[in-house]
């Protein structure tokens, strides 16, 4: 069907109609990813968020944003009630309800406070601009001696002369349009943001309260389990669902491909699915985990010039040394705490699900192409998302939760169990690097041919000064890259998608630069860079770090690493010890230096940080996918192993100042590092490079061997 | 079909005396999540590697999706929606808050109880202590170093001392 067929003109005042009374300003996110790629998608395209002060004197800021983990439900607010001058628990956030926020295409990228955070900021000081005006006609002063705390407004030389926000907010029906940008205050002021504070959300969750996509009961509501493939490219042949049947109050649905079993009680719908008899044709697929590199390479499309500097001849032949390396790494799990999970109801033509997902208007989009309904026919609620990072993007569970509830005419809960997270996962694609570089006499990188097999191309950009460089992206991280014809089953974006391969190779191949300069890792980087902001988050995290490096391998156990991700500067120092006996590693010590620009919730940035490191040691040691034949190996946390409490390191962090910059992502930056530091500090540690992610410790026993 | 037949149990759930007529092969997760609709307790892995739907049988931290109904016959069972009480917050949950020991807060549920337990027969926990009693715990956010200072804290404060 065409998708014009599912437009609709969302009726504007219809819309304003449910935003209600108070005082309302509309604004647009400066994200140009966020805003919908074609015309007429049925959006207002004049803003895409807004705030309302209400006549309770609450503040509440609408967005398409998701919480997921990453803490934008606090920074956000901070960043609004600074702007408005009101207490921080006077904001509430609506977030990822496709009813009442408006079109954002997602959170993903490390981008909502960097680019949803300036205009909300506007937003609110246009508000607050809106209500001093108010009290200046109600309590008939001028406007210049007015001052706004905590809510109220106040006569500066008479500060029994106030009224509240609240009271302003009565009986109004105000709305205006963010259309210039109005000042917003120095950062120097701010008493709200900057300052570090505690997750907004933390009750509801240390409580249980908090809900999750799961944890929805209607009446009469049914879940529902999933006849699934052995294998990808598994077809199906025949299946006899009597025995399923014999279960008291179970349901079976057969619709084409989908065939699914259905029970009030989910447990119930399992062991049902487990009497279903099916048989499938095998999977055609070839590949597993020893053979796909070589498809990978095979496989490539031409490439793409990322970017290009100089000219490689000049750059050999100036070049006294060259280094020719490959750097590969294995598929990886999202694996998040909460499985894929979504509810959906249809009542009277309207469809309201409930969906862990970090891209709610695109589900609402794909809900309503599959249901045949007009967009505003579906409602797509977001509660909180047990963890995403990329995963969450997509998830058929939603449409298929979808077509459920329209079969069988109840509210339908499929959630995925943790067999199908890993077999349904967009991975984070193998991928393979081939690098060649060359230092000149007095040790300067002077070449650097770059080629990248299907990481994608983020970070893959040297932040070094090197006269003579060229790197090509053959294949990237999605569909739209040219990856998923390729890879055996589903890719995508992986926090911080690219830049952990990308990092892991490059910054692999400066350190074995730097032992051929007879540097040490620090010293050569610091005399290949000339870009100072990088110079000065390496310094400071040597500073914090208190030990001095050497040229490599030391024995001491000391890595390195520094990186740009889309503007967050960051460089980070491990130690660890390596048994050599049984090849495994122990991370003693993590530093890692940040400048992410203006720091709204300091707080919030370290724990990103720390997230990022923790969850990094996974990819770093023991995550990869294993794979045969179209069947996914590793199906649950026995063999596909994550960190636990006994991997944790010391972690330091140092958020580096430098507030004169606008706000940067944090979410995803200090995770990009973590293969890198952890092969380059086993190398310091033991004198062996190891070349492929995960650095298991079969990989370090045969290098030792 | 592999379903024996309903049968009545009965225990004690967060205090409270309770009836469950249900099949005794049942896990308790299920029960609780959906017959009960105490949806604190959560799934993640439902084969008992990652401790997300841990629950208190008896003051034993239990692995609800591998622990059938049959088993809490008699017995006292807590989940999250049991650890404060009227209304106040336990020890743990304020220190988790004022450590922020959490992020997207899927986990936490298990934390807690699995911490709480833990604190039952040891209200002194090392650093050691604590990695090795919830090492099974999985915390995909990677909260874990602000989750054992979290548990470090509640534990002063339950000993009456300053957190």
């Amino acid at each position: 069907m065409n998708e014009d067929e599912y437009r609709f003109t969302l009726d504007r005042r219809e819309f304003l109609k449910l935003v209600g009374s108070g005082i309302v300003v509309f604004f647009t996110t400066g994200d140009p990813f966020a805003l919908p790629q074609r015309r007429g998608r049925g959006y207002p395209e004049d803003f895409n968020a807004y705030l309302r002060i209400g006549e309770d004197g609450r503040v509440t800021c609408f967005t398409g944003k998701i919480e997921m983990g990453q803490g934008i439900h606090t920074s956000l607010a901070q960043m609004l009630a600074e702007e408005l001058d009101v207490p921080l628990d006077s904001v509430d956030m609506v977030m990822g309800d496709t009813d009442l926020c408006m079109y954002d295409s997602g959170t993903f990228g490390s981008r909502s406070t960097k680019y949803f955070g300036p205009p909300l900021r506007q937003a609110a000081a246009e508000a607050r601009a809106i209500l001093i005006q108010l009290a200046s006609e109600q309590l008939r002063v001028d406007q210049r001696n007015l001052v706004a705390k905590e809510g109220v407004i106040f006569h500066q030389q008479n500060p029994q002369k106030k009224i509240s926000y609240a009271q302003l907010a009565q009986g109004q029906k105000i709305e205006r349009h963010l259309e210039e940008k109005p000042l917003i205050k120095p950062y120097q002021k701010h008493t709200i943001s900057g300052r570090p504070t505690d997750r907004m959300d933390a009750r509801q969750k240390v409580t249980g309260e908090a809900k999750f996509a799961g944890d929805i009961r209607l009446p009469g509501m049914l879940h529902a389990k999933i006849l699934r493939p052995p294998a990808h490219g598994a077809t199906i042949k025949g299946v006899d669902v009597s025995a399923a049947k014999e279960i008291e109050g179970v349901k079976i649905i057969q619709d084409e491909d989908l065939i699914a079993v259905l029970h009030k009680h989910p447990d119930m719908a399992e062991k049902a699915l487990e009497l279903i008899k099916a048989q499938f044709e095998p999977s055609g697929s070839k590949l597993d985990n020893q053979n796909i590199f070589r498809h990978l390479k095979d496989s490539a499309p031409e490439g793409d010039v990322v970017t290009e500097k100089g000219n490689l001849e000049d750059g050999k032949r100036l070049s006294a040394k060259t280094f020719e390396k490959t750097y590969y790494n294995h598929y990886v799990a999202h694996a998040p705490s909460e499985p894929h999970t979504a509810l959906a109801n249809i009542e009277e033509n309207k469809a309201t699900v409930w969906a862990s997902t970090q891209s709610p208007f695109r589900a609402q989009a794909e809900v309503a192409q599959v249901l045949g309904f007009p967009q505003e026919k579906v409602r797509v609620i977001t509660l909180f998302v047990g963890c995403g990072f990329g995963g969450k993007n997509q998830g058929y569970q939603i449409v298929e939760a979808a077509r459920l509830a329209k079969l069988t005419g109840k509210p339908v809960q499929v959630a995925w169990s943790r067999k199908e997270e890993f077999f349904y996962d967009s991975f984070r694609p193998a991928a393979v690097i081939d690098i060649k570089s060359g230092l000149d006499g007095s040790n300067k990188i002077v070449f650097w041919e770059y080629h990248n097999y299907f990481a994608g191309d983020r970070s893959s950009q040297p932040f070094y000064d090197i006269p003579h460089l060229k790197v090509l992206s053959m294949g990237g991280w999605g569909g739209r890259s040219g990856g998923r014809s390729v890879h055996p089953f589903g890719t995508g974006a992986w926090r911080g998608p690219g830049s952990n391969t990308n990092v892991f190779a490059m910054e692999s191949q400066v350190d074995v630069m730097a032992e051929a300069a007879a540097m040490d890792p620090l010293e050569f980087r610091l005399h290949n860079l000339k870009d100072e902001r990088m110079k000065r988050v390496l310094i400071a995290a040597a500073k914090k770090f208190g030990k001095s490096f050497s040229r490599t391998p030391s024995g001491k156990g000391y890595g390195l690493t520094c990186t740009d991700y889309l503007g967050t500067y960051l460089a980070t120092i491990a130690e660890v010890d390596v048994n050599k006996n049984n090849g495994k590693v122990q991370v003693k010590r993590v530093v890692c230096a940040q400048d992410t620009g203006e720091v709204i919730n300091p707080e919030g940035v370290r724990m990103q940080i720390e997230g990022c490191i923790t969850m990094g040691l996974g990819y770093s040691f023991t995550e990869e996918i294993r794979f045969s034949n179209g069947r996914i190996l590793d199906e649950n946390f026995d063999t596909y192993e994550i960190p636990r409490f006994s991997w944790t390191p010391q972690i330091e962090t140092v958020l580096v100042d430098n507030p004169e910059m606008p706000p940067q992502g944090c979410g995803e930056p200090a995770i990009t590092s973590m293969g890198a530091v952890i092969a380059n500090a086993v190398y310091d540690a033991v004198g062996k490079r190891m070349f492929t992610l995960p650095i298991t410790p079969d990989q370090i026993l045969k290098a030792l061997s | 079909m592999g379903i024996t037949m309903e049968k009545n149990f009965r225990f004690k759930l967060n205090g409270k005396t309770i009836n469950v007529i249900s099949s005794p092969d049942r896990m308790l997760l299920w029960v609780l999540r959906s017959d009960l609709e105490l949806t604190g307790t959560k799934y993640s892995c439902g084969e008992g590697f990652c401790g997300a739907c841990t629950v208190l049988v008896d003051n034993e931290p239990v692995l609800s999706c591998q622990f059938p109904l049959k088993e809490v016959e008699g017995k006292e069972v807590m989940t999250i929606e049991g650890l404060g009480k009227n209304g106040k917050l336990h020890p743990l949950q304020d220190a988790f808050m004022q450590h922020n020991a959490l992020q997207c807060g899927y986990c936490t549920p298990g934390m807690l109880l699995g911490a709480y337990a833990m604190l039952l027969k040891n209200p002194e926990p090392s650093t050691k202590d604590i990695v090795e009693t919830m090492e099974g715990n999985l915390c995909r956010c990677g909260s874990y170093t602000r989750i054992i200072q979290a548990i470090q804290t509640a534990a002063r404060m339950m000993r009456g001392e300053r957190p």
